[in-house]
């Protein structure tokens, strides 16, 4: 072979070996680089029962329940197949609504009820003016059941 | 004229990032010219040598 | 996504019709690129100002986050232009290698600073966004993490690059660095559809849009304004790169006398 042959070779065979490495890392990586457990995976019994986790849906509409001492919140999570009971003290981020996406970190009781010690709101890719949403809101109706914007990222 | 930079509860967190981002391309454009006339500098100095070195010869 | 690619190629492309070899060579493209440089420059810098005054006084705020959305216009074309600009590392390294030559290994290295720069916006910028959104500056979820991997793969290039005497060992070893890191990309990337992330999914893609037309208009333009910067800024530093390496070069030594 000539050097610039050889050297593309070379180069070539880098590339699928690269390839081939980085393929086995994500394939491990999948299985560990889970940031969220589904309400769905909890009821199967795919989330760790001795150890902290993250619990991730939507919060439930009509579930959010704030007891007196004004920091203690008691909410669903919902994928909208399955709930998992929360109870969460602390300060809650700006955009923790009903039907609004959230990652909670905390543990799992035998009881199936989830103590979260983190509560992070997760925001959809829609961006709009107040103007356009309220404007969308009044077209759709009350009557409507349709999800919540960019809700399909959390319900999978 | 306040108001208008006013961003209520986010206003660190927007000049915030704005700020930084605008100091940084500064920053850079700055190096990138300091960069340039050291270059320049030390290439006239090559020159100024070697013309130097001509003379003597 | 290999635009940063693409582009030097139409650049180049309207050259090729000239003469490709002519300006593949460093003497020949020194004054090319300072001719070019104004043309991407001033177009940064105006749409830019378009831009950010668009972005932070004339839009409306979101109906959800406020204020705060207002990050995006800076925070997006950030982390675009520090993938594109990984992938246009990687391409001229890849050129640099197969073809042996100089100038493509001096546009890869020219390049490194200002993805770095960008990549770290990206991330600052995000971070500052995350707190009033997310509750959070940080979270180890994908997108967040392969994203700092990135930077860190921006700064093991150049200091591979630097570390190095001899340039062309230099341009192959930094060189290989890029090829490898390119494939962190397309994971950032889709990192997001892959796994479950605090971070949500793209607002803009090539099929869909999740912005208002206005704000993804506006954020377009930002996006557009970064890509001229990033070509004028990488123009100019692979003119200091072309000096460096040349300085020996009858040619530049004539270029400074005439300058004189």
């Amino acid at each position: 072979m000539k050097p610039r042959q050889k050297r593309t070779a070379i180069i070539l065979g880098g590339l699928v070996g690269l390839g081939i490495v980085v393929a086995l890392v994500l394939n491990a990586f999948q299985g560990n680089l889970v940031f969220f457990f589904s309400p769905s995976q909890i009821a199967a019994d795919e989330a760790p029962h001795d150890r902290s986790f993250r619990l991730g849906g939507l919060v439930e509409e009509g579930s959010l329940r704030r007891e007196d001492d004004g920091l203690t919140v008691h909410f669903y999570v919902t994928d909208t197949a399955e709930r998992v009971p929360v109870t969460y003290t602390g300060i809650l981020p700006d955009l923790f609504t009903e039907g609004q996406g959230v990652v909670a970190q905390g543990k799992l009781d035998a009881g199936g009820h989830f103590t979260a010690s983190e509560v992070l709101a997760k925001h959809d890719e829609t961006y709009m003016s107040p103007n356009v949403a309220e404007a969308l809101e009044m077209a759709k109706g009350e009557t409507s059941d349709s999800q919540m914007p960019g809700a399909s990222s959390l319900i999978q | 004229m306040a108001e208008l930079f006013d961003m209520g509860k986010h206003t660190w967190f927007v000049w915030g990032s704005y700020a930084v981002f605008i100091v940084f391309i500064i920053a850079e454009l700055i190096l990138l010219e300091r960069r340039r006339r050291t270059i320049w500098q030390r290439l006239s100095r090559i020159n100024r040598m070697n013309s130097g070195e001509n003379d003597e010869t | 996504m290999a635009a940063v690619a693409a582009i030097f190629i139409v650049l180049t492309g309207h050259i090729m019709k000239i003469n490709w070899f002519k300006y593949a060579s460093p003497a020949s493209f020194y004054p090319l690129a300072g001719k070019m440089i104004p043309w991407f420059a001033i177009p940064a810098l105006i749409l830019a100002v378009i831009g950010m005054v668009m972005g932070l006084f004339v839009l409306p705020p979101d109906f959800k986050q406020g204020e705060s959305y207002r990050i995006i216009f800076i925070h997006v074309p950030a982390a675009w232009m520090s993938m594109v600009i990984y992938l246009a590392m990687a391409f001229w390294a890849i050129i640099g290698m197969i073809w042996n030559s100089r100038l493509s290994s001096m546009m890869a290295t020219a390049l490194a600073p200002t993805g770095a720069i960008f990549c770290f916006l990206a991330l600052w910028t995000g971070a500052l966004w995350g707190k009033p959104t997310w509750g959070t500056y940080w979270v180890w979820d994908a997108r967040l993490t392969t994203q700092l991997i990135l930077l860190f793969m921006y700064f093991g290039y150049m200091a591979l690059h630097a570390a190095i005497e001899d340039p062309r060992r230099a341009a192959r070893a930094s060189g290989l660095l890029a090829i490898v890191g390119a494939f962190n990309v397309p994971i950032i990337y889709f990192s997001v559809q892959w796994w479950n992330t605090l971070h949500q999914g793209a607002s803009v893609t090539p099929t869909k849009s999740e912005m208002a037309a206005s704000m993804a208009s506006v954020m377009l333009l930002m996006a557009i304004a970064a890509w001229l910067y990033a070509i004028a800024v990488t123009l100019k530093r692979v003119r200091c790169e072309i000096l460096d390496r040349e300085r020996h070069a009858a040619w530049v030594s004539e270029l400074v006398d005439e300058a004189k």
